[in-house]
This record gives structure tokens, C-alpha cells and sequence, in this order.
């Protein structure tokens, strides 16, 4: 049975984009507190967005939005594995980490940052949320591979190892970041290919 | 002892990114973990460096903090007795 793309979103640039419309945009706020803007209009409901760090927050946000629009967000566990890239890692906590045990006499690493410096704590965040104990990976390399990400979503789907896959980029580095993530379906108009996902990528 | 637990409410809300709370919403015996303000493992973690950071008090067993963190109150009453800064 060939997979679809039931819906896609871009943020970027301070914009939020669903399936092309731009549905939010907030242009004078630095990236944090673009996040905080969009986590209130979004209305999640989840404290524990404050915790977390720009890469988790922005990818909550994009996961958010994709469940939301397609009426998943309940408290019912969920077959929707999650496959996720960036270039970044987790770089941008990393440095946060490093700087917290740079001396030797102030040596106080914060447990609440350590715990984001690997970049799939943020499928954790997106799992913990939508109750996801799916298949996950999170691929790291210098830009968007729409080939790589719809093949490996695909031989999930394939392998019956799920039943629709979250996947995408999802980038965040000293205040720079980018969003593209997509869900899959078992019926939809846009055909999960890679070829489509590159243009949908391109389209932001 | 006021004063101090004033303090470690705004600290707590600070440190652990506790938002849309306030000093107010806490009340000096409300429990911390748990049903209360609902802090998490983490979040214990945080306050153990917080009380080596600002007060100098070294927590050798992470379990001891169950006790102290069991309240704002208890935290000050322990802070009062064993801190070096």
C-alpha cells in the first residue's frame, strides 16, 4: 500500500507555515521567545515546554502543530514513529554544558541542561507528549536529505514496524533555526516520495 | 527564616523555568514533588546544585533530598542549619 503525506510544516524565519499557509508569525522577537509566542498560540498545555531546550521546544512546537491539524492529540498512545535530522546536533546546548564547567572553581554543570545535550532528547520531548513508543532515529549531517528520510521513513512503514511516521528536520543553533516536518498516511494527495518531499522542503 | 524562604521560591522559579507561577502560588508548606508543584527528578537535581551553588551545602546522598525537598519550608529550616555561605 503506497504512504501519502497527509500534512507538512515549515518554521522559520519567525514563521509558521501549515501546508504552505503561513498560520503564525511573530517577525520581532529573537528565537526563544518566538517559541513562547507560538507555544501560546498553540495552547498545548505542557509546562514542561519551559524546560526544554531551542532544539526540543522547536521541534514540540512542529509536532504539536502536525498532530493537532490531523486531530491526534489525546491521551491514547499513538503508532507514529519519528525520524528526525539536523545539522546542528545538539550544539548549541552543548556549548551551554561546556561553558558551565569551563572553571574549576565554579564547576556547577546544570543537570537540566546536560540532559539536552544529545539532539534526540527531543524525540523524547515530541514522545512524552503524544505518548509516542514507537521506532525513532535522529540522523545528523550537513543539510536536508529528503532521499535518506522518506526511504528509511518508508522501509518503517514497509516493515510494518509503524503505521505513519513523523519525520523531518529540525535545526536549531545560536539563535538560527528551521523546522520541516511531515506526517504520513495510509491515504492522502501528496505521495511520500523524495523527490516531493525535496520540493515541499524547498517550498518554505 | 521569611526572608530565606522568600528567596528559595523566587530561585525555584527562577532556576527551574517554572512559568506562569509566582511567588504567591507557592505556599510555604505546599509539597514540592509530587502533587504539588510537581517537580521532577531533574528539577531535584537542579536544587542539589543550587545548594552547593548559593549556600555551600554539599548533598553527598541525592536520596537525602526527598526529606529536604520536601517543602519551601523544610528546604529554609535545613539551609538555616547547614550552610556555609
Amino acid at each position: 500500500m503506497a504512504d501519502f503525506i497527509s500534512s507538512y510544516c515549515h518554521i522559520a524565519q519567525n514563521r509558521v507555515l501549515l501546508n504552505g499557509n503561513e498560520v503564525f508569525s511573530s517577525p520581532d522577537e529573537d528565537a526563544l521567545n518566538f517559541l513562547k509566542s507560538t507555544y501560546q498560540w498553540l495552547k498545548p498545555g505542557h509546562p514542561k515546554f519551559f524546560k526544554m531546550d531551542g532544539l526540543s521546544k522547536l521541534a514540540f512546537i512542529a509536532a504539536e502543530l502536525l498532530l493537532k491539524e490531523e486531530g491526534l492529540i489525546s491521551e491514547k498512545e499513538k503508532d507514529i514513529a519519528v525520524v528526525l535530522s539536523n545539522k546542528a546536533s545538539s550544539l548549541d546546548t552543548d556549548r551551554k554544558h561546556q561553558e558551565s564547567i569551563n572553571d574549576a572553581e565554579n564547576y556547577y554543570p546544570s543537570p537540566a541542561v546536560f540532559v539536552h545535550t544529545l539532539p534526540n532528547i527531543c524525540i523524547g520531548e515530541i514522545s512524552i507528549r503524544h505518548k509516542l513508543y514507537s521506532e525513532n532515529v535522529f540522523f545528523v549531517s550537513d543539510g536536508f536529505q529528503a532521499a535518506m528520510i522518506s526511504n528509511y521513513s518508508e522501509a518503517l512503514l514497509k516493515l510494518g514496524k509503524t503505521q505513519r511516521v513523523l519525520a523531518g528536520w529540525v535545526d536549531w543553533d545560536s539563535d538560527s533555526f528551521e523546522a520541516f516536518l511531515y506526517l504520513t498516511n495510509n491515504q492522502g494527495a501528496i505521495a511520500h516520495e523524495a523527490e516531493i518531499v525535496s520540493n515541499l522542503y524547498q517550498r518554505k | 527564616m521569611t526572608e530565606l524562604i522568600n528567596e528559595l521560591k523566587e530561585k525555584i522559579i527562577t532556576q527551574l523555568n517554572l512559568e506562569d507561577i509566582s511567588v504567591e502560588d507557592i505556599a510555604d508548606g505546599d509539597a514540592l514533588f509530587g502533587s504539588g508543584l510537581g517537580l521532577d527528578s531533574i528539577d531535584a537535581l537542579e536544587l542539589i546544585v543550587m545548594l552547593d551553588k548559593d549556600y555551600g551545602i554539599k548533598l553527598t546522598d541525592p536520596k537525602e533530598g526527598r526529606k529536604i525537598f520536601e517543602t519551601v519550608k523544610v528546604m529554609a529550616a535545613y539551609i538555616e542549619e547547614h550552610r556555609s555561605k
